[in-house]
């Protein structure tokens, strides 16, 4: 479980950006990717723990999920994976490892309160 | 009146921090021509039986070093530094994986420049370090033949962010009743293409491919860092 990790690096990129930005921020908003490695819900429990007695302290956590996205040589297209365990064309099957999108770890927005 | 909240776009990696320390290793690495190894596997996959015969095979030949990281104790290191090549320890307390900020720790003192292969073995988990770059040149991950055929298909992640799959411990395939083909098949579904090699470093099998991965890769290091430097 390497969320805890996670969450305090998120803290300290959020208060970064915060100090910049000025004003108290209400949420922050993420896209994990489903090859990104982090289980969202572990994330939100351990960025309570994480957050608590910083200026961050009671911010909400919004986590779009961004599915894998692979690119198919046959069809030259993107396509969505089905499963993360057949990294195959959903339309035609042919294998294909490239990884256009699903990767994301990444601090999206914040909303701030003046 | 209380104003609504504002939306301002950030859009940064949040493991931006790990991401720069990676970075600095990596160009580290390149300047000194020095080829970098990491290697993960879940607990009691063979990583450093694997590196103790490695080290043993190369050094003195090749200036060889090790980076072993786990939770506590410096067994490894022992059982590594009999090889006669520098290791050193990482012990990373409760943290379940390396991050580049550790390697960056582990690394102070050495002269890069005077190493060829650097290895570097991660905390043992198939989970957790999947999310950080350490900077190395090529990642393995290996699985044992008693861990099951499908252990791709259960941590999909790791074969993704790893550039070559290791089947260990063949010597014990019969034993344990291990399908080869089933193996490879659940590394080829959830990567495509994926290098796949079979070894066991107890009885020497399928070690010579191996080591020769190795010279190759430190080739290729050596002929970017030549061709940086002119």
């Amino acid at each position: 479980m390497h969320e805890l990790s996670i969450a305090l690096s998120l803290v300290d990129l959020a208060q970064e950006e915060a100090e910049r930005l000025g004003g108290r921020v209400c949420a922050l908003h993420l896209r994990i990717g489903a090859l990104a490695g982090v289980v969202p819900e572990a994330l939100l429990a351990s960025y309570e723990m994480a957050c608590a007695e910083t200026p961050l302290e009671g911010s909400r956590l919004v986590i779009e999920d961004v599915p894998v996205v692979v690119y198919c040589p046959e069809c030259r297209a993107e396509r969505e994976l089905s499963s993360v365990q057949s990294f195959c064309c959903a339309e035609c099957g042919t294998p294909t490892p490239q990884v256009e999108r699903g990767r994301e770890l990444e601090l999206v927005a914040l909303e701030i309160e003046q | 009146m209380t104003q609504e909240p504002r939306l301002v776009e950030v859009r940064k990696n949040i493991l931006k921090q790990n991401d720069l320390n990676a970075r600095d290793l990596r160009r580290r690495f390149h300047e000194a021509g020095v080829f970098v190894v990491s290697l993960v596997s879940s607990p009691g996959a063979g990583k450093t039986t694997l590196l103790e015969k490695t080290l043993a095979a190369l050094h003195p030949r090749l200036r060889v070093a090790a980076l072993v990281g786990d939770l506590a104790t410096a067994h490894d290191a022992a059982r590594l530094a009999s090889t006669g090549a520098p290791v050193r320890q990482i012990t990373t307390g409760t943290v379940c994986h390396l991050e580049a900020a550790m390697v960056q720790v582990g690394l102070e003192g050495w002269e890069l420049d005077r190493l060829d292969i650097l290895f570097v073995e991660n905390v043992g988990n198939l989970v957790c370090p999947a999310s950080y770059d350490l900077g190395e040149s090529l990642r393995f991950v290996a699985v044992s033949v008693t861990e099951g055929e499908d252990k791709p298909l259960k941590y999909p992640t790791i074969f993704n962010t790893s550039d070559i799959a290791l089947i260990t411990k063949i010597d014990l395939a019969d034993a344990v009743g291990f399908d080869s083909s089933a193996a490879l098949a659940s590394v080829q579904s959830v990567r495509p293409g994926m290098k796949v090699l079979q070894l066991s470093a107890k009885t020497g099998e399928g070690m010579s491919a191996f080591i020769e991965l190795l010279e190759a890769g430190l080739g290729a290091a050596r002929g970017h860092a030549a061709a940086t430097a002119t």
